[in-house]
């Protein structure tokens, strides 16, 4: 068996962020392009769906409010990704880092009995404490045992999910909920203010944007930036340069499983106001939140954009099932298509793939 | 006399190569002798130009199809399945047995037969991860062979072979062109041209220079042709000037990478302004001293003190801010990011002082007057400053680890390996660097394979037999028969 004539497969010496844009580009058109399959088996016109999808995201008040507060807690998660993507420590945890956010906050909120002007404050540093403290399990394990870290991550997203099963089920469920397996509200000042008739819980928003700020300034212009760089890129030459593998990889932990956690305060806390199933309060941002900071190529500062991106889609899923009467669970097709293109697209990063049609 | 089976013309550069002999491809790093071997092996497409083989111009567009036409090669770093055995290594990606089975005991006895024809010692069931480095270049040859390769491309074959295990090799190259192969053999040593190669291609600047029959040349010729100017082969050396004690190693134990001793009660002094050879077959506990020296094994027992402070398993930073260099063996695997810039792997050890960060920041500004001013001493050759390592030139990436590990004037220097893989004008200036750090005052413990640069640099040679040190000799009195004895672990009772 032999490679085509007209095939040229080279390895790319370097790599502008020009041909990386295209490149990532063109994957999420070429997904679009499969996704368009599925709607015309469906008997949908693709370019109406789409037409549809963006009209829904974008085109109204309140559509834009809904897609930008989907957008809030892929920017969080997918910051703190990037920061452990880096160091190429692999968390598929965030799931469960945001729900153990979601129920330290709520039990702050339900149980602490901190005066008013304390309670969000707290909720946030008890969120980010408990998100982080779940990603520092499998940190621990990993350095000090070897214990691969995208196994324990994605197990210790289990163990979330029933926890908070358990909660709301027994010892947290609220008096008041009549029967449904929920707490109770949250008291007023547990509550994130919103932008006016909208769900959009702008203080995190801001908090996001900040911390996509802070975490591109830490990677680029900090001494821990470059030993995470150094670490992820060769640990070999880290450990040859005197650089702790155990505190770089703690500190990128702690980002990522903290920034999760504080996703999670905001879901509880800017939208349901009290502790629900796992499965309302986050529909897989976390694992959506991988796919949203691999496309932004591990750049904290694109996670703005590419946030953004992944919640036009999910609102698209609202408009799927409402507009269209399609299944909601396309938007699954789609991330699933986007991340695979974007897995495939690596290829045409690292080699040079050209074609000729030139005679022999 | 003979007919031309292979004819290569690519990016201007000619080379004809008969049939059945060993023809060498010489040149510095970067003078294109991979990468022009690459476009035969189907690994790279010409853009111009063609090949032509047995008289038919043929177009080479894979590794696979390159072993259609009987092509093979044997890359400097081998392309092996560790936890394989040879056997399942040498069939791998072959269509062999019946259906998904393979015939296993048929596969050993072909390749032993194989194997004892060209004397390629080595047990087809044994793991690869177990051979020694000598024995995993033999599997990479019985995977050519099997695959019926008729040319057999070599890439550097030498630089990881331990003398005897050069004239093993040697010796088997010869057998296997007398049975009417054809060896194109890469190198940059011109002993090596000298000793097997049949006729011989320069090439300069990816441009090839001449082709000479070995018969009628000399090194001198050779070195001038490939470097562009005449080469001093000797160094110049000043006389010693020996100083106080700077590092005692005493009774030092450790263990390798498999959990098996490989320091065994290792024990010696270094003084400044000296430079120590360590000679010794590879595998002696080389590699495993360098590292519990600089704090990347740890001892399990023993006493190293430098300057009269304990050394032994402080950190590695600990034992770099004590003012120990480390120029490891592996540059790309350890001593450089290779994904990171110029700039920011001249800082890998000392980013977290002033003035390259200031607390939490680093200072950009300051890493890149280091860059440029590194650049300009060393004389790296990079474009820039923000390029990264891993597209540089063996011997530009080992400028740049000297530079990162010889500034703040070190007093001792662990140099392992310092100038392997690298050309003849930078295997000059590296020699030089150390040199003139000896003559600052440092010590330098220098680790190496090859005997003529232990010889040649060395004021004392120290030879490492299974972990232990048989012998120190004065360098001016050395004899290389007798530390070729030593290296073999013969005359240990006259330590």
């Amino acid at each position: 068996m032999r490679a085509p004539n007209w095939l040229k497969i080279e390895r790319r010496p370097t790599v502008s962020g020009r041909t990386v844009f295209i490149i990532s580009v063109s994957a999420i058109l070429a997904a679009l392009l499969v996704a368009a399959i599925f709607f015309a088996v469906f008997g949908v016109s693709p370019i109406h769906a789409y037409g549809l999808i963006l009209k829904g995201a974008l085109g109204s008040r309140l559509g834009l409010a809904e897609t930008v507060r989907r957008a809030i807690p892929l920017l969080l998660i997918g910051v703190g990704l990037t920061i452990a993507f880096r160091a190429l420590f692999w968390n598929i945890g965030a799931e469960g880092q945001l729900l153990m956010g979601a129920i330290a906050a709520a039990g702050v909120a339900l149980f602490s009995g901190l005066p008013d002007p304390l309670l969000l404050p707290a909720m946030f540093i008890a969120g980010f404490a408990s998100g982080a403290a779940w990603g520092l399990i499998p940190a621990v394990l990993k350095v000090k045992l070897g214990i691969n870290d995208v196994i324990t991550t994605l197990m210790m997203n289990y163990i979330a999910i029933y926890l908070m099963e358990w909660l709301i089920h027994g010892p947290w469920k609220g008096p008041t909920a009549r029967g449904f397996a929920y707490t109770d509200q949250f008291p007023r000042a547990a509550w994130i203010p919103t932008l006016y008739g909208t769900r959009v819980h702008w203080p995190t928003l801001v908090l996001g944007l900040l911390l996509a700020l802070v975490m591109y300034i830490l990677v680029t212009r900090t001494k821990s930036g470059f030993e995470i760089r150094v670490v992820g890129e060769n640990p070999d030459a880290a450990r040859f340069a005197g650089i702790s593998q155990f505190k770089t990889t703690l500190l990128v932990m702690l980002i990522a499983g903290g920034f999760a956690g504080l996703a999670g305060v905001g879901e509880v806390a800017g939208i349901h106001h009290k502790l629900l199933g796992p499965l309302n309060i986050s529909m897989g941002y976390g694992y959506t939140a991988i796919i949203v900071a691999w496309l932004a190529r591990r750049n904290p500062l694109a996670v703005i954009i590419t946030s953004f991106l992944f919640a036009i889609i999910i609102s698209g899923g609202d408009v799927i099932k409402v507009s269209l009467g399609l299944p909601f669970q396309l938007i699954n097709v789609f991330n699933g298509l986007i991340l695979f293109f974007l897995i495939g697209s690596e290829v045409f990063i690292r080699y040079k793939v050209s074609f000729s049609f030139r005679r022999q | 006399m003979k007919r031309f089976p292979g004819v290569v013309a690519s990016n201007g550069v000619n080379l004809a190569v008969r049939k059945g002999e060993i023809h060498c491809l010489l040149g510095e790093n970067g003078a294109g002798k991979t990468t022009l071997m690459r476009i035969l092996y189907g690994l790279y497409q010409p853009d111009e130009g063609e090949i032509i083989l047995n008289g038919k111009a043929v177009r080479i567009s894979s590794p696979r199809a390159a072993l259609s036409y009987h092509i093979g090669m044997v890359h400097q770093h081998f392309r092996l399945v560790p936890t394989l055995t040879v056997a399942e290594n040498v069939v791998l990606g072959l269509n062999e047995g019946t259906g998904p089975f393979l015939n296993y005991k048929q596969t050993c006895k072909k390749i032993s037969d194989i194997a004892d024809k060209y004397g390629l010692v080595v047990d087809p069931r044994a793991k690869v991860w177990q051979l020694t480095v000598g024995q995993r270049q033999r599997v990479e040859i019985l995977k050519a062979l099997y695959r019926e390769a008729s040319i057999l491309i070599m890439d550097e074959p030498t630089s990881v072979l331990t003398p005897q295990e050069v004239d093993q090799l040697f010796s088997t190259l010869r057998t296997l062109v007398d049975d009417g192969l054809t060896i194109i053999f890469i190198t940059h040593k011109l002993d090596e041209v000298m000793e097997i190669s049949d006729r011989v291609t320069v090439l300069r600047k990816g441009k090839a220079i001449a082709t000479v029959n070995t018969a009628e040349t000399n090194k001198a010729q050779l070195a001038e042709l490939m470097v562009g100017r005449e080469v001093v082969f000797r160094l110049e050396k000043n006389e010693v000037n020996r100083g106080e004690k700077i590092l005692v190693v005493d009774d030092v134990h450790a263990l390798n990478d498999r959990g098996l001793p490989a320091l065994r009660g290792t024990s010696f002094d270094l003084y400044e302004g000296e430079i120590l050879g360590v000679a010794g077959v590879s595998g002696n506990g080389q590699r495993e001293l360098a590292e519990v020296l600089t704090g990347l094994r740890r001892a399990r027992r023993g006493h190293v003190t430098l300057e009269g402070r304990a050394m032994i398993n402080c950190s590695a930073r600990e034992i770099s801010d004590m003012g120990v260099a480390h120029v490891p063996t592996e540059r790309k695997r350890i001593g450089t990011v290779p994904n990171m810039t110029v700039r920011d792997n001249l800082i890998l050890k000392t980013y977290r002082k002033p003035p390259f960060s200031h607390g939490m920041f680093l200072d950009n500004r300051a890493a890149e007057e280091n860059a440029r001013k590194a650049m300009d001493e060393y004389q790296i050759m990079a474009p820039s400053i923000d390029t990264a390592v891993k597209v540089l030139s063996g011997g530009n990436i080992q400028r740049v680890v000297l530079a990162r590990e010889l500034s703040g004037d070190p007093r001792l220097i662990i140099a392992a390996h310092p100038t392997y893989g690298l050309d003849v004008g930078a295997t000059e200036q590296v020699r030089e660097i150390l040199l003139a750090q000896r003559d600052r005052g440092a010590g330098i413990l220098l680790i190496s394979e090859d005997l003529e640069e232990i010889m040649t640099m060395s004021d004392r040679i120290l030879v490492l037999f299974e972990g232990r040190v048989m012998g120190v000799i004065d360098a001016k009195a050395a004899q290389i028969e007798r530390i070729g004895l030593m290296m073999a672990g013969i005359e240990e009772e006259e330590k």
